[in-house]
């Protein structure tokens, strides 16, 4: 066993690290009137470890270490951009909505850019171990986030119950974990993968292994807030400040995908029949569920909640569809799963952006405060338009071809356990239509109430929603840009 | 001629109306003058591309796609940008062209409340270029781009501009204002259609031998589609796609609804172009590249035409409404296209080509003329009308002419339509049920007497006889010059094509020969 470290390979992440430290050590530096220069210490440190991870691209070395546990290639080096990109975004949201706020500006970058970090760690992980690690570098953080807004009672709530079903959520995975390493005596996932498919063919220990792997799901499961581990979302979602909502809905859900594909398709290849049917329940009670109780929702960000719920079952869609094809799609459900990742990543944070921008004319979470808001704002409503019709997968917006990858490899299945789940997905999103409609309907064709605030969106608000609304126009029309990202993402088949 | 060669004249006819509405966004919306002018110009140049489309297009090999071309678009996908067109969607390219343009023009002194042209003329453009894509589309996923980007100006035009009374929604027993249960009814209707033709079109790329989702490269591969067990299940997805923007019976609720709803040009550009978005889909897509499956459903598609047909014209007769009788009378009319279209055979579909292009004149106009006489006078209820051709001659005799043309009036455009569709169903396809298509005939000619009913009827109502008190010292002015000027183009090509049906059979006679032959073998 051998511990040297590639620190080229390394770079993305010790970028991060050191900008976690420098984020911590200007906090304590700098008068209080300047403290925003820790969100532009992690602005900057972000803008670096991305630079990073570009020239690693482009030298196209991979690196493995730890034995094969820590590993940089191109799937994880194209998940890190993703999650550099959400979380950037999630950081121009934060800075003028903390700084109003006015306590704890240090500390909240701190602890956003450590789950960034964890995000990082999950992508290169190939073992239960390290993947452990960097899961719950990505959870802890949060938990302290969510209830940022002390004095607010729903924030607390939204604290309290993120922290304990989160740790529910660890101990059923790390129970699952466990259990895996009992069986095959690997936490490496290609040697589990080698052991496990004898472990399943044994009688005496295949029902040991089907909960074991059923545990571990459902640990993934909690963290992408998959139907019928989702209840802590709804409460989580309204109380945290919006801008850790949005990362909660976008990057820590994209945490959770991450780690279930390298576990699904690297570390149980051979037990497609055990996940393959648990994960088609989970989808389509996740669309379904999702849907039917967004639809009754009155305040926004609880809509979105539930709407992220099925959103998140519609990517669960060609895992499904590759199990149900014995594994031959295996590398365009991988490509699907990651291109609407990838999509929704922009649409639903930009949906959060248009939220935090909106509240000022609101002054309200109820969508129904949303009314007239195209005579207020009419650019502001022009981009909500954007983002939520682009969430029900309305073409030209980006939102179409999310959808489209993902009914293409439940049909290409062949299979009827894939074009069952595509019918299903087709009637969810019908459904998903009307509540996003209900938004826009509020906005442009009902009366404002209210008047309009003349206080100006904040440019790093401004920054946030250009760069999604462009993302989601571009990705609409010009969809082969993140096909791309999805077929190097799906080289993690490889090697 | 180079704008020819690349696609680049058709791909221009798309981009140019995009181009368009973006300059509009930009423009400071207290200049009306020059809004209105730039969309103008935008959509007369976009006519004048479809009119010179007309001119090089080469009636001589009307079944080849023209004009075209293919790029790559996205690779992972197979998905290309393939465009061309043949003698079925040239007509409607320039269909689509011409109504645009004559829609504007009505709107020059025509803003129902609350006003913003900037706005609605941006939408109109946007709209144009989601229509004129569909019809040059050449590729299942761009096909299916087109199609649902035209529902998003739609949307919009009926939710802001569209009828404020308010009305009961049936179930759930809430008030709301019309416009807003309508323009969600249109987009929930046709959105879970096209979620289904989706799925179709997936099918169809999977299952075809060499995976493609071009449409003539699909169509090559007809016959290996037709050996697949499930062949009849896609055929459903695309159907239910179709039918319900066709609209067909029992899938065309959302119809009357919308078109009453929806602000006079809305309900023009619906009935005119948007309509045979679904029947050009059947033409196009579903029959050429199923041919088997379409022949088990063709039976099926034709008693529901005629139920359509039927229910269409007794639904007018209980209308009290005027707008929304002429909405009813589209799905009966579309009856007939989809009767045409069911009979699998050259005279059928060159009666549905014919028919599309006579309906989105014809009924285009009474939407007009619905529109401007609502205008006036502040209702629609047929009740307290009448006495029109008194009040407003010019108004009066166009409306007399146009409901002529609508029922089918020998000479006039609307002739044609219905009457090639019944003789059509008097010899069907081979395989098909004759005794089946027959009786449809039947009752396809008792639907052309109830649609010459309610038409006089509703002539009878609203133009003719003396004016109530209500309206007897009214002074309402005549037909003003926008209103000719959006109208007697329409006239026009109302008498043309009835005296000359060339002009449109020219363009579709060779391309639906040649479709017949490829898929039924003559």
């Amino acid at each position: 066993m051998t511990y040297d470290l590639d620190y080229a390979a390394l770079a993305p992440e010790i970028i991060l690290a050191l900008t976690v430290m420098g984020v911590l050590t200007v906090d304590v530096l700098v008068p209080r009137r300047l403290k925003y220069w820790s969100a532009v210490v992690a602005l900057g440190g972000m803008l670096l470890s991305a630079a990073a991870i570009l020239m690693l691209f482009v030298d196209n070395s991979g690196a493995s270490m730890f034995d094969g546990s820590y590993v940089v290639d191109e799937f994880s080096l194209t998940m890190k951009a993703l999650f550099l990109a959400a979380g950037y975004i999630v950081l121009l949201m934060s800075v003028n909505y903390i700084e109003s706020d006015r306590f704890y500006q240090g500390e909240y970058y701190f602890l956003l850019m450590a789950s960034i970090l964890g995000s990082l760690v999950m992508a290169s992980a190939r073992g239960f171990i390290v993947m452990f690690i960097g899961l719950e570098l990505v959870t802890a953080p949060l938990f302290m986030l969510a209830g940022w807004r002390k004095g607010d009672r729903r924030s607390n709530e939204a604290a309290l119950k993120f922290f304990l079903l989160g740790v529910l959520s660890a101990a059923i995975l790390g129970w699952g974990m466990s259990f895996i390493f009992g069986l095959t005596g690997e936490v490496r996932f290609d040697a589990v993968a080698q052991a496990l498919s004898g472990v399943l063919a044994d009688d005496a220990t295949r029902p040991a292994a089907v909960v074991a792997i059923l545990f571990v799901l459902a640990g993934f499961a909690f963290k992408i807030s998959a139907v019928p581990f989702h209840f802590w979302a709804p409460d989580t979602y309204e109380g945290a400040p919006t801008p850790v909502t949005a990362y909660l809905a976008v990057s820590s859900k994209a945490a959770g995908f991450v780690g279930l594909i390298v576990v699904v398709y690297r570390a149980f290849p051979t037990a497609g029949d055990v996940w393959g049917p648990a994960l088609w329940g989970i989808a389509a009670l996740s669309m379904t569920v999702g849907n039917l109780t967004a639809l009754n929702q009155k305040n926004i960000v609880r809509m979105l909640a539930y709407s992220s719920v099925a959103q998140g079952g519609f990517m669960l869609v060609p895992f499904a569809a590759a199990a149900a094809s014995g594994g031959d799609i295996a590398a365009d459900a991988i490509s699907a799963t990651v291109v609407y990742l990838a999509i929704y990543l922009f649409m639903n944070l930009g949906a959060f952006a248009f939220i935090i921008a909106a509240t000022k004319h609101t002054k309200s979470g109820d969508v129904d405060s949303y009314a007239g808001l195209s005579q207020k704002a009419p650019g502001l409503a022009v981009l909500g338009v954007i983002f939520f019709f682009s969430l029900a997968g309305i073409p030209p917006l980006a939102g179409w071809f999310a959808k489209l990858v993902m009914f293409k490899t439940a049909i290409g299945a062949s299979a009827t356990l894939g074009w069952t789940l595509a019918v299903v997905a087709a009637v969810n999103a019908v459904i998903a239509f009307y509540y996003y409609a209900r938004v826009v309907k509020a906005m442009w064709f009902e009366e404002p109430q209210g008047e309009a605030s003349l206080e100006a969106t904040p440019g790093s608000l401004k920054l946030a929603l250009l760069l999604c609304a462009a993302a989601v126009l571009v990705l609409g029309i010009l969809p082969s840009i993140v096909s791309s990202v999805g077929a190097s993402a799906a080289q993690i088949l490889g090697g | 001629m180079d704008l020819w060669t690349n696609g680049a004249g058709l791909s221009l006819m798309v981009a140019l109306p995009v181009v368009g509405a973006v300059i509009l966004g930009f423009m400071p919306k207290k200049g009306e003058e020059a809004i209105k002018w730039v969309g103008l110009l935008t959509s007369l140049v976009t006519l004048g591309l479809a009119v010179a489309a007309a001119f090089v297009f080469d009636y001589d090999h009307s079944e080849v796609f023209q004009l075209g071309t293919n790029r790559p678009w996205i690779d992972a996908l197979n998905s290309s940008y393939e465009i061309g067109i043949d003698g079925i969607s040239l007509p409607m390219l320039v269909l689509s062209a011409f109504v645009t343009v004559l829609s504007i023009i009505y709107s020059w002194n025509h803003w129902e409340e609350p006003k913003n042209p900037k706005a609605f003329l941006m939408l109109i453009l946007l709209l144009e270029a989601g229509m004129i894509g569909t019809f040059i589309a050449l590729d299942l996923i761009l096909f299916f781009i087109f199609f649902e980007v035209v529902l998003l100006p739609m949307y919009f035009m009926i939710g802001i501009w569209g009828d404020r009374s308010e009305r009961t929604v049936p179930v759930f027993n809430m008030v709301v204002e019309t416009r807003l249960y309508a323009s969600l009814k249109f987009f929930v209707f046709t959105l879970f259609g096209s979620a289904f033709m989706l799925l179709g079109f997936l099918a169809l790329y999977f299952n075809a031998p060499v995976q493609t989702f071009s449409i003539p490269g699909l169509i090559e591969q007809a016959p290996a589609l037709a050996a697949l067990p499930f062949a009849g299940l896609i055929f459903a997805g695309l159907f239910l796609g179709f039918a319900v923007k066709v609209p067909m019976w029992p899938l065309h609720t959302w119809l009357p609804d919308a078109h009453t709803a929806a602000p006079t040009v809305g309900s023009v550009l619906l009935a005119a172009i948007l309509l045979k978005l679904g029947t050009y889909g059947f033409i196009r897509i579903a029959i050429p590249i199923l041919p088997e499956a379409a022949l088990d459903f063709a039976p099926l598609i034709a008693v529901l035409s005629v139920i359509g047909i039927i229910y269409g014209s007794l639904a007018c007769l209980a209308q009290t409404d005027m707008k929304r009788l002429i909405a009813f009378s589209s799905i009966g009319h579309m009856g007939f296209v989809m009767l045409g279209v069911s009979t699998m055979t050259e005279v059928g579909l060159n009666a549905a080509v014919i028919g599309m292009v006579a309906h989105g004149v014809i009924t285009g106009m009474l939407f007009f003329l619905a529109g401007s006489m609502h205008h006036r006078y502040h209702t629609r209820d047929m009740a307290r009308l009448g006495g029109n051709l008194v009040l407003m001659p010019k108004l009066g005799w166009i409306l007399s002419f146009t409901a002529m043309a609508s029922l089918g009036l020998p000479g006039l455009a609307g002739f044609w339509g219905e009457f090639m569709a019944l003789l059509s169903a008097f010899n069907p396809q081979n395989g098909l049920p004759t005794g089946l298509f027959n009786t449809a005939l039947v009752a396809g000619a008792i639907g052309t007497v109830l649609t010459a009913g309610y038409l006089l009827w509703m002539l009878q109502k609203t133009n003719l006889g003396e004016p109530s008190e209500e309206w007897a010292d009214s002074n309402f002015p005549d037909a003003d010059k926008y209103e000719l000027a959006a109208w007697i183009p329409l006239l026009i090509a109302t008498v043309a094509i009835g005296v000359f049906p060339k002009i449109v059979f020219g363009a579709s006679e060779g391309a639906v020969a040649a479709l017949i032959e490829k898929a039924f073998g003559g």
